[in-house]
């Protein structure tokens, strides 16, 4: 044969003549970066044996964006659309968290209303990260019905973010100061109606799956790590909620007013992927708990603080008051200033820790901006979930890790 | 009419039946499954997206035939062939219906009575998995590799649930022929409760029926058991590597067994051709019930139309229904159509089946599936088969 022999070098496996007998069974399999079941562009590199895995190994990188470098050639307030993008599946989370970073610089203080609006919209886009993961988790296994029904419901979400900032997802509603705009008129009936209705959309997909035993058989049991092990990691969020540990930033350093909230923090012992499917579903009953005391006790007052050098004035005063011509025109044109100095502000993101950390060296943009992302923690602990175990598991623990690659890569 | 011509008649009619339904079960998947996910599915080309299986013929025809450069080149090409072809080859011994009489010509609507009918078919679709094997084998891809493995553990375990389920049902019709399968079931008890395999004494065969029914979704690869081409796992499994028609072979050949196993079961297991109840109490009217209510039905909607062009489209399905429902109240008609309409309705109702579940549930992972044949299917089957022998042995 005069071309290379392809057929045994990809069909035989990585031959290591050095090692025993089994090595000559070994198959890598590159899953991904382009395919159906790594969400995005994740490269997994499978050493196989038969079904079984040897080794993963995730190769990451391919979504690198360099965020945080951006982050340095722009204003502070022009940051915040950049952490859009960061995990665009829980924007709001992100604004907020660069958002108290800032702040926290400033030593600003924030009206109650802004506050309570700010826990009400990161709810909502708790509930609304969640139900992709449940869509996509649940098609990954199989079941294909439950991914449209979890989009049904993210339609509506997505139709509230854009009533408040215009944009579906790339929302940069929450800023410096506090909210980009003053809530819509009759945002109470739209998010009212959503969460009315959304407990009985939430039964839905448990019919669908929770007592389902192809679903509890392709969940119970898989993807097992201890806690030590996942706190190696430094796994965060559902993932060791579901291991058994109490830990949720909301309650443990309340931020943004969470210590006036009444809520439980849901745990499972199990740690495996029913576990973190148990943990998220109940997450989600929670954060309708939330929206609904924010609806209810929604304090009145203004919606971004008063700070005329940070917030720009209002059109009216811009237009019968000199000085808030002129703050409107510096922040306009070269953004406030920041007193030197830095400040890490975590926050409790749908996936996990999200932390903040801004330096500044007191000029108008920051020195450095690093974001401590759950998802990129996260991701760590999937080559110990899956050794040992089979291709499906591999898909079924990825979806339980609920990454974003955007937020791993940055 | 000499035997010949009279075969190729038939063939020709079967065949283009066959394949039309191939083309309209993609539709009504499609259709069905979107409107089970709060979809519209196809809905572009022609009315209801009615004239989307030409479209897609059209398209799959069309595109590049791609022939990677490192595949085993004789058997890439020969697996595609040899699915379509063993998956059309069962339909020839399926009968349809009983014996009628056309412009003075008798004959059985079915292309052949062989006396070993059944085995032929499990013979012919045992042999099919040589086609899901070769196609993964010659790919040279990993995940081609993979799929086809997992499709021929998959397909040679459920195999034997299969056949066992198969037996305990031909014991109680003491035949091979598909025909005297579906004419053993013909009767009522006590004048009413039909003497189909399910309903049968001394043994109802309702157990080996669901087996068969789950072995059946495990031959045919789908959901919950569509793990050789588990697009989250494996890309497209064994016919990653397939582009254009070759690639419409597997899907043809897949949807081709679907009915064929309907087929079957509603042979084997519901009575065929012969009616839920007697025609003394009226069965025989059923279909003109059922196309007269769905012509009410058109017509309702298209007095009271959603869209404007319904005024017009639902009252012209209202008038083809009503003629439909009419012809079969002509005698010399009704006798050929009723049988049919009886079979069809219980293969589409299985139909119907295979698409809810795809609905509906998650997929097996590998060796789960594996388990679930050995340590239930299995033993379920045989315990079946045993105690139908004793009964039967007994009773019989």
């Amino acid at each position: 044969m005069s071309e290379p022999d392809l057929s045994s070098s990809s069909l035989t496996p990585a031959e290591e003549p050095t090692e025993g007998s089994t090595s000559r069974r070994r198959m890598v399999l590159n899953m991904g970066p382009q395919h159906p079941s790594t969400h995005g562009v994740l490269r997994i590199i499978l050493e196989l044996e038969g079904e079984t895995i040897l080794n993963a190994t995730p190769d990451i990188g391919y979504l690198h964006t360099g965020i945080e470098k951006e982050c340095e050639v722009k204003t502070y307030q022009q940051v915040v659309p950049l952490t859009d993008r960061v995990d665009y599946l829980a924007n709001l989370s992100n604004n907020l968290g660069y958002s108290l970073a800032v702040e926290k610089l400033l030593q600003l203080e924030i009206p109650p209303k802004a506050q309570w609006m700010r826990v009400l919209l990161v709810e909502l886009t708790r509930i609304n990260s969640h139900l992709v993961w449940l869509g996509t988790h649940a098609m990954d296994i199989g079941a294909m019905t439950v991914f449209l029904y979890c989009f049904r419901e993210r339609e509506d979400l997505l139709r509230i973010f854009e009533m408040f900032s215009g944009q579906r997802m790339m929302t940069s509603y929450i800023r410096v100061g506090g909210l980009a705009l003053e809530p819509p008129r009759g945002w109470e009936q739209a998010v009212g109606k959503f969460i009315d209705a959304f407990p009985s959309k939430l039964a839905e997909y448990e019919d669908l799956l929770t007592k389902n035993p192809i679903w509890m058989n392709r969940t119970k049991g898989v993807g097992f790590l201890a806690l030590e092990d996942l706190l190696d990691c430094g796994v965060t969020g559902p993932m060791i909620r579901a291991a058994g540990m109490k830990w949720d930033i909301r309650k443990d350093e309340p931020y943004s007013s969470y210590d006036k909230f009444d809520f439980e923090i849901p745990t499972r012992e199990a740690s495996d992927v029913y576990a973190r499917y148990e943990v998220r579903l109940e997450e989600m009953r929670q954060s309708v708990r939330i929206i609904r005391q924010a609806m209810d006790g929604m304090p009145e007052g203004a919606w971004v603080t008063s700070a005329p050098n940070v917030v720009l004035p209002e059109r009216e005063k811009m237009k019968t008051q000199i000085e808030a011509l002129i703050y409107h025109f510096k922040i306009v044109t070269e953004g406030f200033t920041v007193p030197a100095g830095e400040a890490y502000v975590c926050i409790e993101s749908p996936r996990g820790e999200l932390g903040y950390y801004v330096v500044s060296n007191g000029t108008s943009k920051p020195h450095r901006v690093f974001m401590r992302t759950p998802s990129f923690a996260n991701l760590q602990a999937l080559p110990d979930m899956v050794k040992g175990r089979l291709i499906a598991d591999t898909i079924a623990a990825l979806g339980s890790i609920d990454f974003v690659l955007g937020d791993v890569d940055r | 009419m000499d035997f010949f011509t009279l075969t190729l008649i038939k063939a020709g009619i079967v065949a283009a039946i066959l394949l039309t339904t191939l083309a309209y079960l993609q539709w009504a998947e499609r259709k069905l499954l979107a409107h089970i996910q709060l979809r519209l599915g196809p809905s572009r080309v022609g009315p209801h997206g009615l004239l989307q299986p030409l479209a897609d013929v059209i398209k799959l025809l069309t595109k590049e035939d791609l022939l990677p450069a490192h595949v085993n080149k004789t058997l890439y090409m020969i697996a595609p062939f040899l699915a379509i072809a063993l998956a059309l080859i069962p339909i020839s011994v399926v009968p349809f219906g009983p014996e009628i009489e056309v412009f003075g010509v008798n004959t059985h609507l079915q292309l052949t009575d062989l006396n070993i009918g059944l085995l032929f078919i499990l013979a012919i679709s045992s042999v099919g998995v040589y086609s899901v094997v070769l196609a993964g084998w010659a790919s040279n891809n990993k995940y081609a590799l993979l799929g086809s493995l997992r499709s021929a553990a998959q397909m040679i375990s459920y195999e034997l649930p299969l056949a066992v389920a198969l037996a305990s049902a031909l014991l109680m019709a003491n035949t091979l022929s598909l025909r005297e399968i579906a004419d053993s079931q013909a009767g009522y008890y006590l004048g009413f409760i039909p003497r189909w395999s399910v309903f049968q004494l001394p043994m109802p065969q309702i157990i080996s029926f669901a087996v068969f029914l789950i072995a059946g979704f495990a031959e045919t690869n789908r959901i919950p058991f569509d793990l050789p081409e588990a697009e989250t796992e494996l890309v497209a499994g064994f016919h990653t590597e397939y582009s254009s028609m070759k690639f419409a072979s597997f899907f043809m050949a897949e949807y081709a067994n679907i009915i064929t196993m309907t087929c079957i079961a509603t042979l084997l297991f519901l009575g065929g051709w012969h009616p839920l109840w007697p025609a003394a109490y009226g069965s025989s009217f059923v279909p003109s019930i059922v196309f007269f209510s769905g012509s009410a039905i058109a017509l309702y909607h298209g007095l009271h139309p959603a869209r404007p062009k319904d005024r017009y489209s639902l009252p012209a399905v209202a008038i083809a229904f009503l003629v439909a429902g009419l012809l079969f109240l002509v005698p010399a008609l009704g006798g050929i159509l009723t049988p049919l309409f009886w079979f069809a309705a219980k293969s589409g109702f299985l139909l119907f089946l295979f698409i809810w579940v795809r609905g509906t549930l998650p997929r097996f992972r590998y060796d789960q599936l594996m388990r679930f044949a050995w340590t239930y299917l299995f033993p379920v089957a045989m315990a079946n088969l045993l105690v139908t022998g004793v009964l039967v042995a007994v009773f019989a």
